[in-house]
């Protein structure tokens, strides 16, 4: 049987989390885990990359919590989707920020009471993030986003997919990234 | 690419084998008749992608078993080294070791990689009656995912359902 392997499915859409316009001739999409130490890292490349790409790049964030490995990323991915839900994209990436930008704090940074305080401060009301929590209200749609990742191809925390397909390069280095960005968008 | 020359391909029967999953314990191939099996090779324990790798598969069980599939993760690493890994990574499917004589069920699949000494990255989806329907060997350094072997399975309950019809009518 023949079988292609690394490529995006299903196509970015309306329910992705998305930065950037929407006709932009490339689209990047990180599959991510909020307690991963690697997308952390990417998380303070990806400013560098994305500015330099400016209106001609749209970044799109998936879930891919790798719960053996990471305890709070779970949460972490609920916590953020239940932000986006009450206070808008603008709040979602608030969240997303915070989460990565406190990620290495202490041990605990991304418990449940650590999330509640950055929902209230990307915009949510603390109380509605802890109930959603509790009731795993968006356990489902971060499960649904981490199995289009299994069936994308991703091997680990970051992946990055260009327009679609795979990137195996160095996203570590931003001038690699920016690079193999620039082709895409020729 | 890497050279999968040698790689045994789908249709050929999968050599039998049986190998230490720990000290005292061992796994043969054909155990699993009747359902189907993953081969994963993989370069080494402790290496960083063979263990984003397995912990990819770790987290994906579940779906494998939906396919009644079985996962078996085989490197040249000997059955203490095995143990210790699986351990310190909370792995919940068996580690083989190729360990005596060193790599000879990888040279058997045709993916033993003599320079290094170690296994290639590997995936063989064998089926229910022991053939290799699909093969892959990836990049040393790249991380094959789990996409292909979800598709194979796929296929392979696909075609099942298929025969099953064409008995019963």
């Amino acid at each position: 049987m023949s079988i292609q392997q690394g490529t995006l499915r299903p196509d970015v859409g309306a329910e992705d989390h998305a930065r950037g316009p929407d006709d932009a001739p490339v689209t990047l999409v990180e599959y991510g885990d909020f307690q991963c130490p690697h997308c952390a890292r990417a998380h303070r490349v990806l400013p560098k990359v994305l500015k330099r790409l400016g209106s001609r790049v749209r970044f799109v964030f998936r879930h891919f919590p790798l719960a053996e490995s990471h305890p709070d990323a779970v949460h972490a991915a609920e916590a953020s989707e239940s932000v986006a839900a009450q206070a808008g994209e603008e709040a979602f990436w608030r969240m997303h920020d915070l989460m990565y930008d406190h990620q290495a704090d202490s041990d605990d940074s991304l418990d449940d009471a650590h999330l509640v305080r950055y929902a209230e401060q990307a915009g949510a009301d603390p109380a509605t993030v802890a109930l959603d929590l509790g009731a795993n209200a968006y356990e489902e749609k971060v499960k649904s986003s981490f199995m289009s990742g299994v069936r994308s191809g991703v091997n680990g925390t970051p992946t990055f997919f260009i327009n679609g397909t795979r990137f195996e390069g160095e996203w570590t280095n931003a001038s690699a990234f920016i690079d193999a960005l620039e082709e895409a968008a020729e | 690419m890497p050279d999968d020359s040698k790689m045994l391909k789908a249709g050929t029967p999968a050599p039998d084998f049986t190998l230490p999953v720990t000290p005292d314990q061992q796994i043969t191939l054909s155990e699993f008749r009747g359902r189907p099996v993953i081969l994963a090779f993989y370069p080494a324990d402790w290496s960083p992608v063979c263990g984003d790798q397995l912990a990819l598969y770790n987290e994906i069980l579940s779906e494998f078993h939906k396919h009644h599939a079985e996962l078996l993760a085989i490197s040249v690493d000997g059955a203490w080294c095995h143990g210790a890994y699986a351990s310190q990574r909370k792995l919940h499917f068996p580690l083989l070791a190729d360990f005596e004589p060193k790599g000879e069920v990888a040279r058997r699949y045709g993916i033993y990689r003599a320079h290094e000494g170690t296994a290639g990255r590997a995936l063989f989806v064998i089926d229910a009656e022991g053939v290799i329907r699909w093969s892959y060997l990836s990049p040393a350094g790249v991380n094959p995912g789990a996409d292909g072997i979800l598709e194979a399975l796929e296929s392979l309950d696909a075609g099942a359902h298929a025969a099953g019809r064409g008995a019963s009518a």
